[in-house]
């Protein structure tokens, strides 16, 4: 065991950069709910789920909707409607029942890799327990933990935090400004937190929606302070992308952890 | 009953300590498009943080079956922010139909609701209009409260208001 788990670490500070660039992580993952606030004793939003480089243009493949995890404004699980599949997207209906803010995310998380065995390199994916089970004669063995966790929220009549409260795990934004009483022309406070503590130095990639019609994407690269919080400004009213990834290398055995993070939030006319 | 016609009496003479007249005059323009709705529309009062301290009316599609109106009140968005949103839909004396073109007059008095009890101090009383597969519009004319004599405020709206005045009366 102890010699695997330095094979481990040695793979991982080869292999670790490598490993990271895959092609698809130069395209957006989002949940685009149809509005973020709406009025009534009851109402429902309607949410696609893509992967995408356009915002939000349904135009690389539909996001599977396996790990979605929706918190109602009790803090209770939402139980979606599916609508279905196609090639570019996923849809979903959320019912709106009680007053207050809803926070819709998918998220998934696993360990993937490679390692070598008898000359052969091998794919591997597993979780964490079955590392375990990788053959003892294994070399150049290179594993990541990847956690990501893809939102967006909305709110029926008066917005509430109860569902915005940090799950204390991978990368998170914490909104200080609520994040469905956004305008165009206020400042907005997001916080984000790594495993449930501030992140400080994180770089943030802020985009407004609408890219097809723009010969530049005009991203906004931000970097969390000392308190892992980032003010979002924009100019015009409209749906805002924004993105950030969290690595940390393999330590003492350990696999590697990547954790990202991607939001769609609504900015209205003020 | 004697009592209330002595009161009346003192106050024709005197200045009274209590009082206080609203008048809001809201002109819905005719509009030359394709498919029109009544505007929603919203009048409150304002306090100098920009606290809603009264909803005064709020005009929406109250007769929609099922409530169905109520689904674009948030369309009037500086009012949603500031009060809409906690509101119970409707409220008594406060909500009422949509209106077609035309001038309105709206009046309140001081300690009456829905205007209540005013604190002395400087407002805004804020007009919203939003109107279904249109556009939003927002007014807002200052005033200072109790009004010494009467006082008049005016605003002009561009696309979905017309000329809107407030006459203020001690």
């Amino acid at each position: 065991m102890f010699a695997r788990a330095s094979l481990i670490a040695a793979g991982l500070a080869i292999g670790l950069g490598a490993f990271m660039s895959t092609p698809a992580e130069a395209h957006r993952r989002w949940l685009l709910p149809s509005m973020t606030v709406f009025a009534g004793d009851e109402a429902t939003a309607s949410v696609d789920a893509a992967v995408s480089n356009q915002l939000f243009v349904f135009e690389h493949h539909a996001l599977a909707l396996d790990n979605l995890a929706i918190t109602g404004p009790d803090g209770q699980t939402v139980q979606p409607t599916i609508i279905g599949s196609g090639k570019y997207r996923s849809a979903f209906d959320v019912p709106l029942k009680k007053q207050g803010t809803y926070r819709i995310a998918l998220t998934s998380e696993g360990l993937m890799g490679f390692y070598e065995l008898n000359g052969q390199r091998q794919r591997w994916r597993g979780t964490r327990e079955e590392i375990s089970k990788i053959p003892a004669g294994a070399t150049n063995v290179q594993i990541n933990e990847s956690i990501s966790r893809t939102e967006t929220f909305v709110s029926l009549g008066t917005p509430n935090d109860t569902a915005l409260k940090p799950i204390g795990h991978g990368v998170e934004m914490i909104p200080v400004t609520h994040p469905t009483d956004l305008a165009a022309g206020e400042p907005a406070v997001m916080r984000f937190l790594f495993d449930g503590q501030p992140a400080a130095g994180l770089e943030i990639e802020f985009v407004e929606g609408g890219t097809r019609y723009r010969d530049n994407d005009g991203a906004q690269k931000l970097t969390t302070d000392a308190k892992g919080e980032v003010t979002l400004n924009v100019k015009d009213a409209g749906m805002y992308y924004l993105e950030t990834t969290k690595s940390v290398d393999g330590k003492e055995g350990q696999p590697g952890r990547r954790a990202s993070y991607t939001g769609v939030l609504e900015f209205l006319p003020s | 009953m004697r009592k209330t016609i002595a009161f009346l009496a003192t106050g024709l003479i005197a200045t009274p300590a209590v009082a206080g007249e609203m008048t809001v005059n809201v002109e819905i323009p005719r509009l030359r498009v394709a498919e029109y709705h009544k505007p929603y529309v919203a009048v409150w009062v304002e306090n100098e943080a920009g606290q809603a301290v009264a909803n005064l009316k709020v005009w929406y599609d109250v007769d929609m079956r099922n409530a169905e109106g109520t689904k674009w009140l948030p369309d009037m968005r500086t009012w949603w922010r500031r009060t809409g949103r906690t509101l119970k839909m409707p409220v008594n004396g406060v909500s009422g139909p949509t209106q077609g073109p035309g001038r309105y007059a709206l009046k309140f008095r001081d300690g009456v609701r829905p205007l209540g009890k005013l604190a002395p101090g400087a407002y805004k009383l804020r007009i919203e209009a939003a109107r279904e597969v249109g556009g939003r519009e927002t007014l807002a004319i200052p005033f200072q409260w109790p009004p010494r004599g009467t006082q008049t405020g005016s605003a002009q709206g561009q696309s979905e208001l017309g000329a809107v005045s407030l006459i203020l009366k001690p």
